[in-house]
Formats: C-alpha cells, sequence, structure tokens
C-alpha cells in the first residue's frame, strides 16, 4: 500500500510531465488551477496519467472536486483502499 | 491595380537542410542534399524508405511543456515564425495587435497526431486518447498557436491547396495587407508527414520514388528535377515563415527590407485531381497574372524557383507555362528546383521556395539544381548544375506551386 507521500510523489511527476510545473512545487495545499497553472485540457491529461499510474478510475463528475493536489492524492487512496 | 505596396522583412525556416535561414540558404547554394535513408523502426514494412527530415529536431528548441501541446507541423511552425519575428524587428515596434495577421498552411495537418492518437485508441482504449488531439491535429493549429503566441488578432488563416498551400498561405497575406485589414501578417507554410500511412499512399499512387531505397542506395540522387531518370518526388518536411508588411509600415519604422512583393496569381486547373494539366495552362494564368499585378515586364523575371518536384510529367508541364508566359526572354531566366535538395515539403514547400526566392534576389545568386545529369529534351530552360549569378540591377524572381487538386499559385517578388 502506497504511503501519501508516495502517492504525491508520483502526481507531482505527472503534474510535471504534463504541465511542466516543478515536481517539488506539488504539494497537498496547492491548487491546480490557482497555484499550479494547470488548465482544464492539462488536468484531463493529468487524471487519465493517474488513472494509469495507480489503477484507480476517476469518473468526470469527480474531476471537479480535486481542486487541490490533497484532494487528488485523498481520492486516490480511498480508491485504491 | 492596388496601391498598397508589400515587401517583405522578416524570414525564419527549420528545413531539411538548415535550422536556420542562413545556414538553409548556404546549404542551397552547396548544392547539399538534406535527403537521407530514413531509421525510424516503421520503415522496414514501405517500399519508399529515404526522406528529408529537418536538419534541426524543434525538440531541441522549444520548452518541452509547449512543444508537447503542438503537433510536428506547428512545432516546425513556431521554430520558424519565432526566427522570422525576431529578424524582423518588430518586437516592442508598437505595432497593434488588431493589426497583425497570420496566414499560415499546411497540406496534411496534424496527420501524426491523429495517427498516433487512433493507435492509443485501438491499443489502449477511447480514455487514453488524448484531450489535446482535436486542438493539435486540426489544420489551422500551426496558425492558431503562432497567433496566441504573437497576439495577432487581424486575422488567422490556414488555406489547404496540398502542396500549394504555403503558396497560397503568401498570396493571402498579401491581399490581408493591400485590403488594409493588417500591416504585417505572418505567413508560411508548414508539414509534418513523414509517417507511414502518407508515405505508403504517396508511393501507391506512384508518386512517390522508390528508388535509392535498398541498402547502398544514395538517397541525395534520387530527387532530380527535369533530369530523364526522375521518377517521383522525395518527401520532406519543415515549415518556413515569412513577415510581410505594408512597405509604408515597414519604411516608417526603418525596417530591413529583403524585398517588394509584386503580385501574386492564384488559378485552377479542374483537369484532374491529382494529375496536373500536361499543357500547364492553369499554371501559365496564374504566372501571367502574378506578373500583371506587378506590372511586370516579362524580360526583367530573371529567375525562377520551380514548383518541379521530380515527377515525370509536372516537370514538363511547368517548362511549358514558362515558356507560355516569358516567350523569347526565358532564355535569360536562371531556373532552379531547389526540391533536388530539400525533397518536397507539400504544404512546405511553397514558403521555403519563397525564401529561397527572396534570398536569391537579395544575394543576387541562384541555387543549383543538383542531380540533373542528362536534362530531359522536353524541357527548354536554363537550369544551372552550380550556383550562377543573377543580373545587377531591378529584378524579378518568381515562386511557383500547384498542387493536387488542381490550385497554382505564383508569387513575383523584385529586388530592392
Amino acid at each position: 500500500m502506497a504511503t501519501t507521500e508516495e502517492i504525491r510523489a508520483d502526481l507531482a511527476d505527472i503534474v510535471n510531465e504534463v504541465a511542466g510545473v516543478d515536481a517539488d512545487d506539488v504539494q497537498l495545499d496547492k491548487s491546480f488551477v490557482d497555484d499550479l497553472d494547470v488548465d482544464s485540457l492539462s488536468m484531463v491529461e493529468v487524471v487519465v496519467a493517474a488513472e494509469e499510474k495507480f489503477g484507480v478510475t476517476i469518473p468526470d463528475d469527480e474531476v471537479k472536486n480535486l481542486k487541490t493536489v490533497g484532494d487528488a492524492v485523498a481520492f486516490i487512496e480511498r480508491s485504491q483502499g | 491595380m492596388p496601391s498598397t505596396r508589400v515587401v517583405v522583412t522578416g524570414l525564419g525556416t527549420t528545413s531539411p537542410v538548415g535550422g536556420d535561414v542562413p545556414t538553409t540558404w548556404q546549404a542551397l547554394l552547396a548544392g547539399t542534399s538534406g535527403i537521407r535513408h530514413l531509421t525510424d523502426d516503421w520503415v522496414d514494412q514501405l517500399p519508399v524508405k529515404i526522406g528529408g527530415r529537418v536538419a534541426v529536431e524543434p525538440s531541441e528548441i522549444l520548452d518541452r511543456v509547449k512543444a508537447r501541446r503542438l503537433d510536428r507541423s506547428s512545432q516546425f511552425a513556431m521554430v520558424a515564425a519565432d526566427q522570422a519575428w525576431a529578424d524582423s524587428g518588430l518586437e516592442g515596434s508598437g505595432l497593434e495587435p488588431e493589426r497583425l495577421g497570420v496566414c499560415l498552411a499546411s497540406g496534411i495537418g496534424g496527420v501524426t497526431t491523429l495517427l498516433a492518437n487512433y493507435d492509443t485508441l485501438l491499443e489502449k482504449g477511447a480514455r487514453r486518447v488524448s484531450p489535446l488531439a482535436v486542438p493539435m491535429l486540426m489544420p489551422n493549429a500551426p496558425a492558431a498557436n503562432v497567433s496566441l503566441k504573437y497576439g495577432a488578432r487581424a486575422a488567422v488563416h490556414a488555406p489547404t491547396s496540398a502542396c500549394a498551400s504555403g503558396n497560397e498561405a503568401i498570396a493571402m497575406a498579401i491581399d490581408l495587407i493591400r485590403l488594409g485589414r493588417a500591416d504585417v501578417v505572418i505567413a508560411g507554410g508548414t508539414e509534418a508527414a513523414i509517417h507511414p500511412l502518407p508515405m505508403a499512399a504517396f508511393a501507391n499512387m506512384m508518386a512517390l520514388s522508390k528508388t535509392g531505397s535498398e541498402d547502398g542506395g544514395d538517397p541525395t540522387t534520387v530527387s532530380r528535377p527535369w533530369d530523364t531518370g526522375r521518377d517521383g518526388f522525395v518527401l520532406g518536411e519543415g515549415g518556413s515563415v515569412l513577415i510581410l508588411e505594408s512597405e509604408e509600415h515597414a519604411r516608417a519604422r526603418g525596417a530591413t527590407i529583403y524585398a517588394q512583393v509584386l503580385g501574386a496569381g492564384i488559378s485552377n486547373d479542374a483537369h484532374d485531381i491529382a494529375q496536373p494539366d500536361p499543357e500547364g495552362r492553369g499554371g501559365t494564368r496564374a504566372i501571367k497574372m502574378a506578373l500583371r499585378e506587378g506590372d511586370v515586364d516579362p524580360a526583367t523575371v530573371v529567375h525562377v524557383n520551380a514548383h518541379a518536384t521530380s515527377t515525370p510529367k509536372g516537370d514538363i508541364a511547368e517548362g511549358l507555362m514558362l515558356h507560355a508566359v516569358l516567350g523569347e526572354h526565358v532564355d535569360r531566366c536562371v531556373v532552379t528546383s531547389t526540391k533536388s535538395m530539400t525533397g518536397h515539403l507539400l504544404g512546405g514547400a511553397g514558403a521555403l521556395e519563397a525564401i529561397a526566392t527572396v534570398m536569391a534576389l537579395r544575394d543576387r545568386v541562384s541555387p543549383p539544381t543538383i542531380n540533373l545529369d542528362h536534362l530531359d529534351p522536353e524541357v527548354d530552360l536554363d537550369i544551372p548544375t552550380s550556383r550562377r549569378d543573377l543580373p545587377q540591377g531591378d529584378i524579378v524572381g518568381l515562386n511557383n506551386s500547384f498542387g493536387f487538386g488542381g490550385a497554382n499559385v505564383a508569387v513575383a517578388f523584385g529586388s530592392v
């Protein structure tokens, strides 16, 4: 079972790959849109890459609730659990 | 006669023979071929295994994150536009966004993005198809992305006429300026179609040469316009951009002017979807129109950068056009096909060859046509096989492009 930090680090690598954000900036309290400048199309790319990486399904309706990195990590943890 | 005169104030390219205009121009003058054996893993299954990849990969220049949102054709366009914009000196000039337009064409559009996403769809399912696929693959993506980069709000056009697309974009840009809809237009063409599907299709329609693809074959000798041994074109890739500007605007800001744009002509064959009119009547009309627009005396047309792709019929038809338009003056006109070195860039061809035409007028020298060992007896043109000086005084150069579908576009440039 991956730890919260492991999931955050893997997610940070995805955000870096997709949006060019420095992986160290991708912390739990950061907002994808307001802090990391991830636009809506990039967010879809992050979600699809995260589904593949973590073996989870993130429904389209759920994406709008994933405002911060912490929201996404928590969702992934719940889905894996 | 339109009263607004148009000039060329910036150039940029990424081509099979160079990563910028100076490198490309010197390679063309030296007769250097950019055609190589392709090293892609898919090439084994194809009858044609050669092509003209860009000399400098765009990934070496563009920001990684920005580049991954651009189809390869848009990447080429962005590289070329950045160079041309810097060259023009327009940055910080106070040009209003509403007076800046973009006309940037591609013949096929984002075909590698389209097909890569189709592979993903088949292999991994619909969920894995990129949400960026449509804005990347649409044929106006190169124009749109360049317009976003430079905030061009006058217009954004992407005319498609297959291999005439780049030249049509230039002709359209000239009109935008003459009609008063823009003071400056970022104009050009781009293509990134070196992929097994278009290559197989072009090969199956007998358009691509299958020569030189076997082990030990020399790829640099396969593109041989007007030579008796020509048997089809070689596919190249790349993007090229010219900054076109009203003369008044250019002079007011003290811009360096490469050349004048004297006139443009556009016509259609309505003859066949892929074959040229064997008598070249449509092309003749386009060239005549370009010269008439600029009130050009045929005696001053001393240089032609021909479309001549190294196909059996098209090369002959273009010779007939030049005879029909220039008459006795054709004997004093130095004709070249730089496709002998770059291959055929499809929608990227017209703009690359426009740059070569402009540079030939500026430096008063024509690039050679390489691989012309035995001139086709049906072609009666002066086609030097090494660089040839052009005369002093007011001289005119012509750039021709013809496309599948029947489009003919000719643009006449004048020396300054």
